[in-house]
């Protein structure tokens, strides 16, 4: 894990007020704490910084664009990058540059998409478990070690050979398969959040069991939750990735950057064009390893253990 | 030990069968079934009869799955639908030694390289050296593995021709070491590069929490050097835990075998079930899927039973 050298020190925020500006400053909440734990990590902030771009490139693509990403200009083909093409042509004449904003939008759809639906199930399914325990909690479990023993890879290829892929059949393959991790993690924080007095408190209250899974112990377990979420979207992207570069995923015309890598393997690609497969690969990179830092970041800001020392 | 050899073993057969079930199910949701595949499309619905009985078809659910499953645990896999009259399995086993291969050399790569970076990234932790590999292996972890192997296949095998640019050997060339070596270059390194980002980091971790320990401490003031301190006293306590990652590595390792396979025309299972799937040669995919998830299985009940016989402190 990347741990900035200031996360080592303490910081000034943190060493006790002297007395007479105990009264005067504001208290320390645990968010202001987090937050600023956050930004002090410097490679979580450049993260963030890269991701809102990549977002707003995304969103403003019709705008950014130079180009129809699907529209071919046959005699334009493999064309290097210039004042014309900012990022060169592809096989078909298509401008990469248009072609890799709209693919942002694919790559990211699909991410947070799928990883909404998966984090949700995942929580409903580790909440129950970890919550209610017993032969619930085993039956649950022995089905996420079903679902973790095949290679998602090879499942993922299994389920779209008999659901025809398309970018709403992926979505909801990631996140019908993509769950069981998320669904260990949260079952952990609650078979330990669960003993808590709080817990006990509101169970003597008679406040219904399904208020207090949601309601009382899941914000407490929010920040693992989080986490996983953020280095999730990653994953998805580069999985996405993968089956559309294996022309299993996104179908052309549709440009998605894992397909515009199935189309830059072709040998003339390779013999007169090598800067066509490094831009769709940089940008999957560079995507990926921001989620990473973002993440990462994350998990230092909000593990609540190192903040309470 | 043998009680707890013989409880984690037991503990793998419900996992097994709930494995068959969801192979089995996702099956189910095939469209057609195989009679609709096989048989000319223009046959009369009475002549299809005796196909249908031929294959169970006509059989509620369970049974097919109990017959299916019979027949499997006899080895017994099924016949492609595709190429006629071959049986599954010995596509399978034809297919197997060439992706063994590239697993095995490809994961000696990856300890390598990987394992003693770990290590000398725990040996001085948050230096320079520590900030570099683990930034390494942060680019490694985003990177799509395909990816590199698209890279490396475009500058080192089209452009510069130092390596071949697929399959196993030189087409009708006799058979020579030297040539069989040289094409599992490229592959196995790009399948290596799957896991060594996590198996850096995860030695990294391990030997940190190892080198914290009393004892290293008491080396160090006995007046070891550190590097000895460190590969000596500390690895022996801190690759322990390395047994467990092979256990959770080798679903994405058998993952990324796939797609290594289908950039490198590599003739393995990974291939195999890639042109099964867009065949949509249903025995095939479906029981390359059942294996492999069973190798997993098998897998990780090894590196616990490992885990258990390396590292006495654990009580079972």
């Amino acid at each position: 894990m990347i741990q900035t050298q200031n996360t080592l020190k303490r910081k000034p925020s943190m060493k006790q007020p002297k007395p007479d500006q105990q009264i005067k400053s504001k208290p320390e909440t645990l968010a202001k704490i987090m937050w600023e734990k956050f930004m002090q990590n410097k490679l979580a902030l450049i993260g963030v910084i890269i991701l809102i771009m990549i977002i707003a490139a995304a969103l403003l693509a019709p705008l950014l664009a130079t180009h129809h990403p699907d529209e071919q200009f046959l005699t334009d083909r493999l064309a290097p990058p210039g004042s014309e093409y900012w990022l060169g042509t592809d096989t078909l004449g298509r401008d990469l540059y248009s072609r890799m904003l709209y693919g942002a939008q694919i790559s990211l759809l699909v991410g947070f998409a799928s990883v909404t639906g998966s984090i949700f199930i995942g929580t409903v399914v580790g909440a129950v478990a970890g919550y209610y325990g017993g032969k619930l909690d085993a039956l649950l479990m022995r089905i996420v070690d079903v679902v973790i023993s095949f290679p998602s890879m090879f499942l993922l290829i299994t389920l779209v050979t008999i659901i025809d892929p398309s970018l709403y059949t992926l979505i909801l393959i990631f996140a019908l398969f993509g769950w069981t991790g998320t669904a260990r993690l949260v079952r952990g924080e609650f078979l330990t959040l669960r003993t808590r007095e709080y817990v006990l408190a509101a169970r003597t209250m008679g406040i219904r069991n399904i208020r207090i899974i949601f309601s009382h112990i899941l914000p407490n377990a929010m920040g693992p939750i989080i986490v996983a979420a953020t280095l999730g979207i990653g994953g998805v992207i580069l999985a996405e990735s993968a089956l559309s570069y294996l022309g299993l995923g996104v179908q052309p015309p549709t440009a998605s950057w894992g397909n515009m890598l199935q189309d830059a393997q072709g040998l003339s690609v390779m013999k007169n064009a090598w800067w066509y497969p490094l831009i769709p690969g940089l940008m999957i990179l560079i995507t990926v390893l921001s989620f990473n830092f973002v993440g990462d970041g994350l998990r230092d800001a909000l593990d609540s253990r190192v903040i309470r020392k | 030990m043998g009680a707890y050899i013989l409880r984690r073993a037991l503990m793998t057969i419900p996992l097994l069968f709930g494995i068959t079930v969801l192979a089995f199910g996702i099956m189910q949701l095939a469209p057609g079934d195989p009679s609709t595949m096989l048989i000319d499309p223009r046959i009369r619905a009475e002549d299809m009869q005796p196909y249908i009985e031929k294959y169970g078809l006509d059989e509620p659910v369970h049974v097919q799955y109990v017959k299916w499953l019979g027949a499997m645990i006899q080895g017994d896999f099924g016949t492609s639908l595709l190429r006629q009259g071959v049986s599954v399995s010995e596509l399978i086993m034809a297919r197997l030694p060439n992706t063994l291969l590239l697993m095995v050399v490809s994961t000696l790569i990856a300890v390598i390289i990987s394992v003693p970076f770990g290590i000398i990234s725990a040996s001085k932790p948050y230096s320079l050296t520590d900030y570099s590999i683990t930034f390494v292996s942060f680019l490694g972890l985003a990177t799509p593995n395909f990816w590199i192997g698209l890279v490396l296949i475009m500058f080192l095998s089209v452009q510069l021709g130092w390596f071949p640019t697929g399959g196993v050997s030189t087409l009708g060339a006799d058979f020579s070491v030297w040539d069989r070596l040289h094409h599992l270059v490229l592959p196995s390194i790009v399948l290596a590069t799957a896991d060594m980002a996590g198996l850096t980091r995860y030695t990294r971790s391990s030997m940190l929490e190892v080198l914290k320990q009393d004892y290293i401490r008491t080396a160090r003031a006995k007046g070891f050097r550190q590097t000895k301190v460190v590969f000596k006293h500390g690895v022996r306590n801190g690759l322990i835990p390395i047994i467990t990652i092979f256990g959770l590595m080798l679903p994405s390792f058998i993952g990324g075998s796939v797609i290594v396979e289908s950039i490198f025309a590599w003739p393995g299972i990974g291939l195999l079930f890639m042109d099964a799937a867009f065949q949509r040669d249903y025995p095939v995919i479906m029981a390359i899927t059942v294996i492999v998830a069973t190798l997993v299985v098998i897998g990780n009940l090894i590196a616990d039973i490992l885990y258990a016989i390396f590292d006495p402190r654990i009580e079972y």
